[in-house]
């Protein structure tokens, strides 16, 4: 974990209720995919944790769906708005435990680190197959930015209106020799993601309402098969054989 | 050149900041972030006899200045905590360090407490007959002068450690309790614990909390924590840990002239993990303007006329 500051540079609009924003400073403070941080907001007391989707030494990259006041208020921020931040928080995507074929698959603003998680896959030069899904197309993002890093990509929209018509699960049984998940999204789609036969292992993002985000609280531990563990410290990734429902 | 140091019921502390129990876990994080031998002390995160999986999440909610959390006492249990914190907050931390210890009988407090006698490094023995998180808990022997009394008068009886009782807010006359806990032969008291809230989802129609209600803890608590130990100062001789909303060195100080002897910060630190670090930094060029050259005689100024 580190504090620093970040300062915004410009929020894009894409979609109704989904924000990107561009943050400049000290992007080297994530470490690993699937990170997040942890922003202080004007007015609000506890700070609000958001996925990183992407980083660089010189600054961030989030998605921001907006859910309440806090995220509202951020994705309202006008540029050059400086936020306090505890950043490289959770322990992120281990893309070197994964074993057996992955697969990327995110449900709508879960897909935001997973954009980070490829964009490391594809720098080390492997192959990535996404799977993408939303409630419906005007929902769909970020799907050239993913195209763009030269991804294999699969789409499903619930309604059918974008891609395949289903659920993200569906896109997964296409390919049944993928045998390794990394996942974030929602949880009922987490959990139907989990019962999947085809997958052996997987790494899967949760989100918690949380007190510090840095581990001493406690507000956001729930149970697993090793015991009780926070997910803001020893997540947000879960691992496909310790998750219990 | 400010002198600091402070005494709780003959235990000296080089500052009178203390990280308040809940909110800094038995140190490891903080320890990752600062060098924890700054403090004061450190009161541990409340301990029981046995290992507690606390509250379904969610555990915390957000409020105006302030936060809810119904965390439920999480913890891994008094074994635990001796074979594997304590040597570790050994290493951390040199100075005296406060237990704070639960329990759901009178004699799970002694067992724990008489747990905690031979630890040199525990000083203070903090008993929290408050926590509003736990049915079956501490919350009654808050609520109830004789029951407050009954734990009071058996820890004492088992073990040679100060105690300080931390109080409950969530009654009509926290004086009744800290008289009758001083008269029980509390070396001290420590308050306030958490306010008892709730806040219901608009979309849902549903409790925030799983648990349906929280403590409330942060700046919103501040005027009442201070008007409580204003009020218990007037009522018992003995030391008083104020607690409740302090966020910086001019709020510690407001809480000393009120009548603390130290003060505890909690929710603080989870919005500021530095919170404390910051707070003793500040605190000398508050005593300057103060004209406080040690700042001890700041503890119930406000009362002197």
């Amino acid at each position: 974990m580190k504090r620093c500051t970040f300062t915004l540079e410009h929020t894009r609009r894409l979609t109704e209720d989904t924000y990107e924003l561009v943050l400049s400073g000290d992007g080297a403070s994530v470490t690993a995919p699937g990170q997040f941080v942890d922003l202080s907001l004007p007015g609000k007391f506890l700070r609000r944790p958001i996925s990183v989707c992407s980083w660089s030494d010189e600054g961030l990259l989030l998605l921001v769906k907006v859910v309440g006041d806090g995220t509202r208020q951020l994705v309202r921020s006008v540029p050059g708005t400086v936020f306090d931040t505890l950043s490289g928080l959770g322990n992120g995507f281990d893309v070197d435990a994964a074993s057996g074929t992955p697969i990327l698959a995110g449900g709508g603003i879960g897909i935001a680190p997973l954009y980070g998680l490829a964009r490391v896959l594809r720098q080390r030069g492997e192959p990535v197959t996404a799977a993408l899904g939303f409630r419906t197309a005007a929902d769909a993002f970020y799907l050239s930015e993913f195209a763009a890093l030269g991804c294999d990509l699969m789409v499903a929209t619930e309604d059918g209106t974008l891609g395949v018509k289903g659920f993200v699960t569906d896109l997964i049984q296409k390919r049944p020799e993928r045998d390794y998940v990394f996942t974030c999204g929602p949880l009922p789609m987490l959990r139907a993601v989990h019962a999947l036969p085809q997958l052996r292992g997987g790494q899967f993002s949760f989100e918690a309402r949380m007190g510090c985000g840095f581990g001493a609280c406690m507000g956001c531990s729930v149970p697993t098969a090793d015991g009780y563990k926070r997910v803001c410290k020893d997540g947000p990734i879960l691992y496909k054989e310790e998750i219990v429902w | 050149m400010v002198d600091l140091s402070v005494s709780l019921a003959g235990v000296p502390l080089k500052n009178p900041i203390i990280p308040a129990s809940g909110t800094f876990g038995y140190g490891r994080e903080y320890g990752e972030l600062y060098d924890l031998n700054i403090l004061g002390s450190f009161s541990w995160k409340g301990t029981t006899a046995l290992p507690r999986p606390g509250n379904p999440l969610p555990r915390i909610a957000e409020t105006p200045s302030g936060m809810l959390n119904a965390v439920g006492l999480q913890n891994p249990g008094m074994d635990a905590v001796l074979s594997e914190e304590v040597p570790n907050i050994a290493r951390l931390f040199q100075g005296p360090v406060i237990a704070n210890v639960g329990g759901f009988s009178v004699d799970e407090y002694v067992e724990n407490c008489r747990k905690l006698e031979d630890i040199d490094q525990v000083a203070i023995l903090e008993v929290n007959i408050s926590c509003p998180n736990v049915h079956a808990g501490g919350r009654n022997f808050g609520c109830d002068p004789a029951a407050a009394a009954e734990v009071t008068a058996a820890v004492k009886a088992a073990i040679r450690k100060p105690v300080f009782m931390k109080l409950t807010p969530n009654v009509s006359d926290i004086a009744e309790i800290a008289r009758a806990c001083a008269d029980a032969g509390a070396d001290g008291l420590c308050l306030i614990n958490t306010l008892l809230g709730m806040r219901i989802d608009l979309k849902t129609r549903r409790p925030v909390l799983a648990n349906r209600t929280g403590g409330l803890s942060g700046p919103a608590v501040f005027p009442v924590a201070l008007r409580m130990v204003w009020d218990v100062y007037e009522a018992v001789d003995i030391p008083i840990i104020g607690c409740g909303g302090v966020s910086s060195a001019e709020d510690a100080a407001e809480m000393m002239l009120a009548g603390a002897a130290a003060v505890e910060v909690g929710a603080a630190n989870l919005r500021d993990p530095y919170a404390c670090k910051t707070i003793i930094e500040d605190l000398p060029a508050v005593c300057e303007r103060l004209g406080a050259a040690h700042i001890a005689d700041l503890t119930g100024a406000a009362h002197r006329r």
